[in-house]
């Protein structure tokens, strides 16, 4: 869901060469990025790129080494609980409050935010209309201990939403998810952005996550963002080269090409009906994101212009 | 109660430690009817309370009162330190493994609720004890009707300055150990040595006499004596190091552990706190998974 005017909002979350290290680890190098209001945005990049590190920097739980950050209009570091009740935070690994029933916890995590109601945004959440949303309304007298793994995972985001937060962070949100738990998950995160006009920032290291959830990817690979857009422009401009498989008298031909349509034209043009086998494979965003990752392990300081696709 | 109608919305600190009270008080219910909750409680005291049976009949140092009727302001002593110090230590670095101390500071004046409800169900806890071993001790030992209220007033007065003597340095150990296992080690050894050594079971005065100093330091002793003036006759006093109680002693020791306590733990909860993030969760997690494995 993107804005139709993005260029007259604030932007949500605002990051300015930010930067992270821990003694001589550099973990992030730089990291450039804004998130506008509604708009659901994946942090995307491999394990120990510092996807955890940034988004623990905007929840206002570790201090950054450098660089500017702005969330909510507020520096998270001095931020105060007023601003604290605006967010919704789901981490990856809660395993507390395995005694509570479903219902009681989120009547009691959803109190807290009373005093930050606001007739526009009224807070907290009404609890079954909650539990309808991320389909634990037939749990809601269950203990959260007993609760399966993807029912424990649709009640921490309940609890991140029982707030009705202007900003959710969802930090690896799915890993260890059978594909049934996952796709449920997915239309709990796609009904949410609809819904409440929630901007949403994931990380995952699931390119396809990324993917089905994001309006917009970014790629965090050697401590920067190396590449942001859509899943369409992503693969369609970074990489863009297309894969052309055909055989002829037997032998078989494979050929990288810009243009592929131009490319098979000329084929048939100059062989006609003595092509077979043709087979037309664009480069998937995996194989970007593949290759651009890789380029960053070997080479993080290398500069690669034109990498960028600015939207 | 704040109805969804209400136009002014409650103070936020308020709110908070409204919502700690509720949230401690909540945690005792949920403690009452768990099954393992229950077997540990009937199990722990169902020990000491057969403690006292067997020494009924045995003599207390001479003074002619059975040492029954000293163990029992003991185990009230000892009882407080459980409660207040191992159950604060344990319950703290439990959950700051299990993430809820995280969830805490995720939401807003989560942090404040919490402390007040790991207080509330430290005392909750404690008092659940007091009342077992006072209830058994009238049945048990016929002196008990006997205390006057001046000595249930002293009781209450030793319990409150306990709690807060004790609950302070079990938050500073649970924020401190790396583990829920190692604060386990941390505040359950130190304790069952301190009460060894400190005449809770059996007279201080029949331990070596190199011990009684280093026992006095400790909290403990300190409990059992403050508990064993509030209820027993003046006569008992005969059984205390030089013959006598130490009121002032005991009440300064307790009170200098409480202030410093209380000095020392916030600035100790504010720095875990500072540091705790999902990350810090699942490293504790990976960790403790080795161990398992």
């Amino acid at each position: 869901m993107s804005s139709l005017s993005p260029d007259l909002e604030t932007p949500v979350i605002a990051v300015r060469d930010l930067r992270m290290s821990y003694g001589d680890h550099v973990v992030l190098d730089g990291v450039d990025f804004e998130a506008r209001p509604g708009e659901v945005l994946a942090l995307l990049g491999p394990n120990g790129a510092g996807k955890s590190t940034t988004i623990e920097i905007l929840e206002g739980f570790r201090r950054r080494s450098d660089g500017q950050v702005s969330v909510l209009g507020v520096d998270p570091i001095s931020a105060d609980d007023a601003w604290r009740a605006r967010l919704g935070i789901v981490q990856q690994s809660w395993r507390d409050h395995g005694r509570w029933r479903v219902r009681q916890l989120l009547d009691h995590l959803g109190a807290f935010y009373r005093p930050f109601s606001a007739p526009d945004r009224i807070r907290p959440m009404d609890v079954d209309d909650l539990l309808a949303r991320v389909g634990l309304q037939h749990h809601a007298d269950q203990k959260v201990g007993s609760l399966s793994g993807g029912q424990r995972r649709k009640l921490d985001v309940a609890i991140g939403l029982i707030g009705r937060p202007d900003l959710l962070f969802l930090d690896e949100p799915t890993t260890g998810f059978d594909p049934q738990a996952r796709r449920e998950f997915h239309d709990v995160v796609h009904r949410l952005a609809d819904l409440e006009r929630t901007t949403v920032l994931l990380t995952t290291h699931d390119l396809d996550e990324a993917e089905k959830l994001a309006d917009r990817i970014l790629i965090l690979a050697g401590g920067r963002i190396v590449a942001h857009g859509s899943a369409a422009q992503l693969s369609r401009e970074v990489e863009g080269r297309t894969e052309v498989r055909w055989s002829r008298d037997g032998e078989h031909f494979v050929h990288a090409t810009e243009d592929a349509t131009s490319f098979v034209r000329q084929l048939f043009e100059q062989y006609g009906a003595a092509i077979g086998d043709l087979e037309v494979r664009r480069s998937t965003l995996e194989d970007t994101y593949m290759a651009l990752v890789q380029r960053f392990e070997t080479e993080p300081t290398r500069a690669v212009p034109g990498l960028e696709v600015v939207r | 109660m704040t109805s969804a109608t209400d136009p002014t919305p409650p103070d936020p600190m308020f709110n908070a430690v409204r919502l700690g009270l509720r949230r401690g008080a909540i945690e005792m219910m949920q403690s009452l009817t768990t099954r393992a909750d229950q077997i540990w409680i009937v199990l722990l005291n169902g020990i000491f309370i057969a403690v006292l049976v067997f020494q009924r009949d045995s003599d207390l140092g001479g003074t002619g009162l059975s040492l029954a009727g000293a163990t029992l302001p003991g185990l009230i002593g000892m009882n407080i330190v459980m409660g207040g110090w191992m159950g604060t230590a344990q319950l703290l670095a439990v959950e700051r493994e299990d993430g809820t101390l995280l969830r805490a500071k995720s939401t807003p004046h989560g942090m404040l609720a919490y402390v007040v409800a790991r207080v509330t169900l430290a005392v909750l806890n404690t008092a659940l004890g007091l009342v077992i071993f006072v209830g058994a001790g009238l049945f048990l030992l016929p002196g008990l009707t006997d205390v006057p209220i001046s000595g249930w007033l002293m009781l209450l007065a030793v319990f409150v300055l306990g709690m807060l003597a004790t609950m302070p340095w079990g938050a500073v150990v649970g924020a401190s150990v790396k583990s829920s296992s190692a604060s386990f080690g941390l505040s359950f050894l130190p304790m069952v040595l301190l009460v060894t050594i400190s005449g809770i079971f059996y007279p201080i005065t029949g331990m070596p006499d190199w011990l009684h100093p280093i026992a006095q330091v400790f909290p403990v002793y300190w409990l059992g004596a403050g508990m064993r003036e509030a209820l027993l006759p003046d006569a008992a006093a005969a059984a205390e190091l030089g013959g006598q109680f130490h009121t002032l002693t005991m009440f300064g020791v307790l009170g200098a552990y409480a202030v410093i306590g209380m000095i020392v733990a916030p600035r100790v909860l504010r720095a875990m706190a500072r540091k705790e993030s999902g990350s810090a969760v699942e490293s504790r997690k990976a960790k403790a998974l080795q161990g398992w494995g």
